[in-house]
């Protein structure tokens, strides 16, 4: 199973190459937030990506459809699009009169969040149900949800995502929706790696996408004391995975995708082969305190060392480790101690660039970013420094890449976990020449 | 050689009971579970009733309720389904010491669900009290004044739909892959198609699959609504929904949690447990053609039936029962109609097509597996549910729909059938088991 695309929008960039050269540049796409006014919450930074019309992304003919878009859907369909641009395919989307696919062998598998709405939309609504300053639901029966636009909720439905993509490219194989927040993006590629395995489709679509940037989401993550409430003067080094100062995360937006085919359909067509994905694995971080990783991080290590076996490959053969690197402390040290389980010794030499103190916690695209970064790593043979890691935290014993290098990098493994416990991780292989 | 996979426990808790005997036991005798809406003041929505899991207490089902009192309805829920599909599959629940003959490593999990509700009271209040209508914005100091002193942290961590799954995996100690998805209406049949792969690919021995939902709530109602999508017959619950009817005019929601324990044959073999039938195959495909409506013709539920048929390696004339999607909307009940008869051609007329959504009302992400269940009964007592409600067939319409009295006939494949808003439709064939 071969990835031949790439796409990604992030708080770095419209596309992968800004993603990437702001990577290994150090560039931090963490900000005060501009979205809506953040001085009430506890956390006042983002990573918003960059503004643009999505209209400019979609045939004439479905321009209509930017009514229903949120957020997370534009995201989604501005990585999809690079990533099909990037394949050499093309689907109805990219170009109608010269479709190179068939629309009943692509599938499409993506990562979502929890949508939340726009309260701003609904606000004119809810105002007219509290004519005395109190909501009164009996007025929002009869008054109130009649202002709401009727398609309103086909907005925030999670699985919208693939279906605006799948109808903008005519994906008519299977589709899924993964919904396990930040490592949805892990389950989905692996789920598509396997529909196409499987011969259910030759081609499939998957990644990630989600817009935490939203009054709701942010303020659940301040509520939960995963966000960071530090440093909200100096947002660069706010979020710091696997540094002692490590005072918590920030949230962010963006989506990762990928194009996945076979090795033969790939070779057929003549298609670049960026990396391979060679193996994955799942599990469960089962503790009490579930908003946390449990402090052995034993769900992480499973995850890692069957991905390893289905990779068939052995630690010392891991070049590079992206991990989910929260910038949490305890989640930071129960996931180094995960990785340090599975690897062993070999755990000295594998060199760890954790992503988000750059990009920040893209919720359920976050995992789809951290693919495209190794990708780009391998590609490039290069490694960028880790940004916000100046002194390892107390107990970590992982080998944080505190320069960029240039190095040939074998085999990739990206892992990551989630609140309430799914943990997954992915191994690439790369397959220069 | 694949591993064939099998069904070795059921689980559900829905508006027609808490368990599958007395849910069953209901459908057979066409029971509606649909009443007046009681979990929030629905008296002025366009629709004013719904099918609510009634009198439920998930406390029952669990030693440690401490564990999941934060949990969402559809978490509650899952916990009752879980743990009765545990118990009759013979998987320990709540210990460390398991003697269930299953790794945990090799037991994992794979939901349908649904998001959990906000807390209205705090969610309309904090935007009331933030609403500039003036300036026609909000002001967010004031929002997060009263979202700071009425949101709880657990309760909001609780809202995410991949909860149902982590609570499920504290039930049971899985340590399998686990996965959660929300393809609308077709969720939790998805579910059910990815943990047979997954079970095939050997990534696992056993899967504890199905759904999980709730959206009884004002936001979840508002939409449906709006979209026009449920039915407003506020007089008539019981008799509202009519799948297939001509007086068709739209589906009600329903909530609930449906589970089945999936299981590769040698496992299930291994440990001596009842199969009680087998999951011989899956089709799934996307309509790409509306985010508003289904394709016309059907051309998605078409191509997913036919590839469930050939992943089964049976012909259309060897289905005995087909478990329909039929949510009394007048789209969809006239295309899925379409679709049946495209596929089973001569055959459609003859296999008894029913739907039990008409009796349970619509467990969106959970319907498909509350279905399949269904399914899975119907096979071993050899007997069909109605739909219920149906007086007035529409004219178009005219498949055997198994109007308003279950029917006992041998069954020994059945189709269920799953199609979700915006186009991904997915089908599961089963078959009885016979011997080892």
């Amino acid at each position: 199973m071969v990835i031949t695309g790439l796409g990604a929008i992030s708080p770095l960039g419209m596309n992968i190459a800004q993603t990437w050269e702001g990577l290994c540049d150090g560039r931090c796409g963490i900000d005060r937030t501009t979205a809506f006014d953040p001085s009430g919450f506890s956390c006042k930074l983002a990573g918003q990506a960059p503004d643009f019309k999505i209209q400019s992304f979609l045939p004439k003919t479905l321009r209509k459809a930017v009514k229903l878009m949120s957020r997370d859907i534009e995201l989604a369909v501005v990585a999809a699009n690079e990533a099909f641009s990037v394949s050499g395919l093309v689907t109805r989307g990219i170009d109608p009169d010269n479709v190179n696919v068939d629309p009943t062998r692509v599938a499409i598998n993506l990562g979502a969040g929890l949508i939340s709405c726009d309260l701003v939309e609904l606000a004119p609504a809810v105002a007219a149900s509290a004519p005395d300053g109190k909501f009164d639901i009996r007025r929002w029966g009869n008054v109130g949800l009649e202002l709401v636009t009727p398609l309103w909720l086909l907005k925030y439905l999670p699985n919208m995502l693939a279906c605006h993509i799948g109808i903008i490219h005519d994906i008519q194989g299977p589709s899924n929706t993964i919904t396990c927040a930040e490592v949805s993006a892990f389950l989905a590629i692996s789920e598509a790696a396997a529909v196409v395995a499987r011969g259910d489709s030759d081609i499939a679509v998957a990644g990630g996408a989600e817009a935490k940037v939203n009054p709701i989401v942010m303020f659940r993550q301040c509520l939960l004391n995963r966000a960071t409430s530090q440093n909200n003067d100096d947002p660069a080094s706010a979020c710091r995975p696997f540094d002692a100062d490590a005072g918590g995360a920030v949230f962010g937006e963006g989506s990762g995708m990928v194009v996945l085919e076979s090795l033969r359909n790939a070779q057929e067509r003549g298609a670049r082969i960026y990396a391979e994905v060679a193996g994955y694995g799942h599990s469960n971080n089962i503790c009490s305190a579930y908003e946390h990783l449990e402090p052995d991080g034993k769900g992480v290590r499973i995850a890692i060392d069957k991905a390893m076996a289905d990779a068939d490959i052995s630690p010392e053969e891991i070049d590079l480790i992206i991990p989910h690197g929260m910038g949490i402390a305890a989640d930071d040290l129960a996931e180094a101690r995960g990785i340090e389980g599975a690897l062993g010794k070999a755990v000295k030499d594998a060199v760890v660039f954790p992503t988000k103190s750059m990009l920040s916690c893209t919720g359920a695209a976050s995992g789809a970013l951290d693919v495209v970064a190794a990708v780009c790593a391998m590609s490039d043979e290069m490694i960028p420094a880790a940004k916000n890691c100046e002194k390892k935290a107390d107990g970590c014993n992982l080998n944080i890449a505190t320069e960029s290098q240039r190095k040939k990098v074998r085999y990739a493994l990206c892992c990551g976990y989630t609140y309430g416990g799914q943990t997954a991780a992915i191994v690439l292989k790369n397959v220069t020449g | 050689m694949a591993e064939r996979v099998v069904i070795t426990g059921l689980g559900i808790v829905c508006p027609l009971g808490h368990d599958v005997e007395t849910v069953w036991e209901a459908m057979l005798a066409g029971k509606s579970g649909l009443a007046t809406t009681t979990i929030f003041d629905a008296s002025t929505f366009p629709s004013t009733f719904c099918g609510e899991v009634k009198n439920y207490d998930f406390a029952k089902h669990t030693n440690n309720p401490e564990l999941h009192m934060h949990g969402n309805r559809g978490t509650r829920f899952v916990i009752g389904a879980a743990v009765q599909a545990c118990r009759q599959a013979g998987i320990d629940v709540e210990t460390d010491q398991p003697r269930d003959n299953i790794e945990r490593e090799r037991l994992g999990i794979y939901l349908g669900a649904g998001e959990g509700s906000v807390k209205s009271d705090v969610f309309f209040g904090a935007i009331v009290k933030a609403w500039d209508a003036d300036k026609n914005e909000m002001d967010w100091r004031k929002w997060t004044e009263v979202a700071q002193s009425g949101m709880e942290p657990m309760h909001e961590l609780e809202q995410e739909p991949n909860m149902p799954a982590a609570h499920v995996a504290m039930l049971t100690g899985a340590r399998g892959p686990t996965r959660s998805c929300l393809t609308a209406c077709a969720a939790s049949t998805h579910a059910i198609a990815a943990a047979t792969e997954m079970l095939r690919r050997g990534d696992a021995d056993v899967m504890i699959a199905g759904g999980a939902h709730s959206m009884i709530h004002p936001l979840g109602v508002t939409g449906f609504n709006r979209l026009t999508a449920l039915s407003t017959r506020n007089e008539s619950p019981e008799t509202a929904l009519r799948p297939f009817s001509a007086s068709r005019d739209g589906f009600v929601i329903g909530e609930g949690a449906a589970i089945v324990v999936l299981e590769s044959l040698s496992s299930a073999k291994k440990r001596g447990v009842e199969i009680l039938a087998e999951v011989i195959g899956y089709g799934s495909s996307s309509d790409a053609f509306r985010v508003t409506d289904m394709h016309e013709e059907g051309r998605g539920a078409i191509a997913a039936i036919r590839l469930a048929l050939a992943d089964a390696g049976i012909a259309p004339s060897e289905v005995d029962y087909i478990s329909t999607h039929g949510t009394g909307t007048a789209e969809n009940d006239s295309i899925e109609t379409k679709a049946i008869k495209a596929v089973f051609g001569e055959n459609a007329g003859r296999i008894p097509a029913s739907s039990v959504k008409s009796m349970l009302g619509h467990l969106i992400g959970a319907a498909g597996v509350a279905e399949l269940i269904t399914c899975v009964m119907a096979i071993r007592d050899n007997i069909v549910p109605p739909t219920i409600n149906l007086d007035d067939p529409d004219p178009d319409l005219d498949l055997d729909y198994v109007p308003n009295e279950a029917r006992p006939m041998q069954v020994n494949i059945a189709v269920n059938e799953s199609f979700g808003f915006g186009g991904q439709n997915n089908v599961v064939i089963i078959k009885r088991h016979q011997g080892y």
